[in-house]
């Protein structure tokens, strides 16, 4: 009991995640400042940010609205985040073999945050916060769609293997699924997805700063604000991870983690170069872009799998 | 100087709130954002939600209509806030100090932590400004 608390909570659990995923947010707005010709912010600043929210500013609750769902919905989202990236990390750390089936519970829990976004900002009772609730459920049906396919399109190139482990163990002996025509195409799909799921730049028409100033964050402030952010840096660490234990062959043991870590810094390299070389789309295009592009991409990826391409 | 205050210090998250303004004080405070001044060097970020804000920016004159607006916007604020003023008009009402529907100087209506005067005030005057207000206490 007492090891799978210290699993949850420290390594490879809350606290690890929280400090990887706020390095790498660092390392996206560094990217950011060096893509603008700017310096950039000092390396912990997201901890700077974090401890201010969390410890100094007071925390406003909305006259009009839910109260408690205004504050429960933040934690429900660190707690998704945190959950999910427990079970890709202990498979892909080689920690724990998980179970059969987790990969499903994964993509399930993956979609919690965004859940708990639209239920707090709907709890807050502000037009802005209910238009960006709206802007992120319209976000979840087009992209889930497109991600739920991905890891269907996964597990059939893996032999019909419902668990990380697996699949990992399948990519690691014989050889990354990336390295074939379908596995690009995956990869293609599934960093859009990413994408939209941080909301980030092509997608953040929930956030929207300069039309609806920060859309379905607008009425947190002070602690349930610092969970939200806690749950973005999650999240910003483990889909990356994601998708590197699904197509980029996982972690080796050994001397390999720096690969590992190269990879992980690659695919958030890509995420951010997207995010900075492109405009914010009406949620319109965004649904078309993956309901039908997207789809279309993966399911050639799926049959050219059934080929054994 | 504890842990707290240096967080506070090192985050500053600026909401821009302009009154009736001439827009010089605006464009010199957008300039500090471009890469050229580069403020988020300093941790300083322009947020669009007073519930954000660590830092109220306040420039141009503020006249009747305005003062409901910054005193509303005052109270929504998380504390702790800094206040600042911006421009002369921000800091004793300039040339409009004598105008009929002129409400008063920033500080007589929210209490101001710093001012920086000019009319507009250089970028480099702005940020020296935020400087000395990150350091104060």
């Amino acid at each position: 009991m007492a090891v799978y608390l210290f699993y949850f909570l420290i390594f490879p659990g809350l606290l690890f995640m929280a400090v990887a995923g706020a390095l790498l947010s660092w390392y996206d707005r560094k990217i950011t400042a060096r893509v603008q010709f700017r310096k950039g912010p000092p390396l912990l600043q997201p901890f700077y940010d974090f401890f201010k929210l969390l410890l100094v500013k007071e925390s406003i609750l909305p006259k009009h609205g839910s109260r408690s769902v205004f504050l429960i919905a933040p934690l429900l989202g660190v707690f998704g985040a945190a959950m999910a990236g427990l079970f890709i990390l202990l498979p892909l750390f080689d920690i724990e073999t998980g179970f059969r089936g987790d990969i499903i519970v994964i993509f399930y829990l993956l979609t919690l945050p965004s859940f708990s976004y639209i239920i707090g900002s709907l709890a807050s009772g502000n037009p802005l916060a209910a238009v960006g609730a709206s802007r992120e459920m319209k976000l979840i049906i087009s992209y889930e769609l497109t991600f739920l396919l991905v890891v269907a399109a996964v597990i059939m190139k893996s032999g019909q293997q419902f668990d990380m482990n697996s699949i990992i163990e399948t990519q690691q002996t014989g050889r990354p699924f990336i390295g074939s025509i379908s596995g690009v195409l995956l990869f293609v799909a599934g960093v859009f997805c990413i994408q939209a799921k941080l909301a980030l730049v092509p997608f953040d028409m929930p956030e929207a700063e300069t039309e609806l100033a920060s859309g379905i964050y607008i009425e947190y402030s002070g602690p349930p604000y610092a969970m939200i952010k806690l749950a973005k840096y999650i999240m910003f660490f483990i889909l990356p991870a994601f998708l590197v234990a699904i197509l980029l062959n996982g972690m080796n043991p050994g001397i390999n983690i720096i690969w590992f870590i190269l990879k992980i810094l690659g695919v958030v390299l890509l995420l951010t170069l997207i995010r900075n070389t492109n405009p914010r789309l009406k949620i319109k295009q965004a649904s078309g872009f993956f309901l039908i592009w997207m789809n279309l991409l993966v399911v050639v990826a799926i049959v050219l799998i059934a080929f054994g391409l | 100087m504890g842990f707290k205050d240096y967080c506070f210090r090192k985050s500053l998250w600026v909401f821009h709130f302009g009154g009736a303004s001439c827009n010089n004080c605006d464009i010199e405070i957008l300039d500090c954002l471009t890469p050229r001044h580069d403020l988020e060097r300093f941790g300083i970020l322009l947020v669009g939600s007073i519930r954000h804000a660590d830092v109220l920016l306040v420039n141009g004159s503020i006249n009747r209509r305005d003062r409901d607006r910054l005193l509303e916007l005052y109270r929504q604020a998380p504390k702790p806030i800094l206040v600042v003023a911006i421009g002369a008009c921000g800091c004793t009402g300039g040339i409009f100090a004598e105008g009929n529907t002129f409400a008063g100087p920033v500080d007589k209506i929210i209490p101001v932590d710093a001012y920086i005067p000019g009319c507009p005030p250089k970028p480099e005057a702005i940020i020296a400004g935020i400087v000395k207000l990150a350091g104060k206490k």
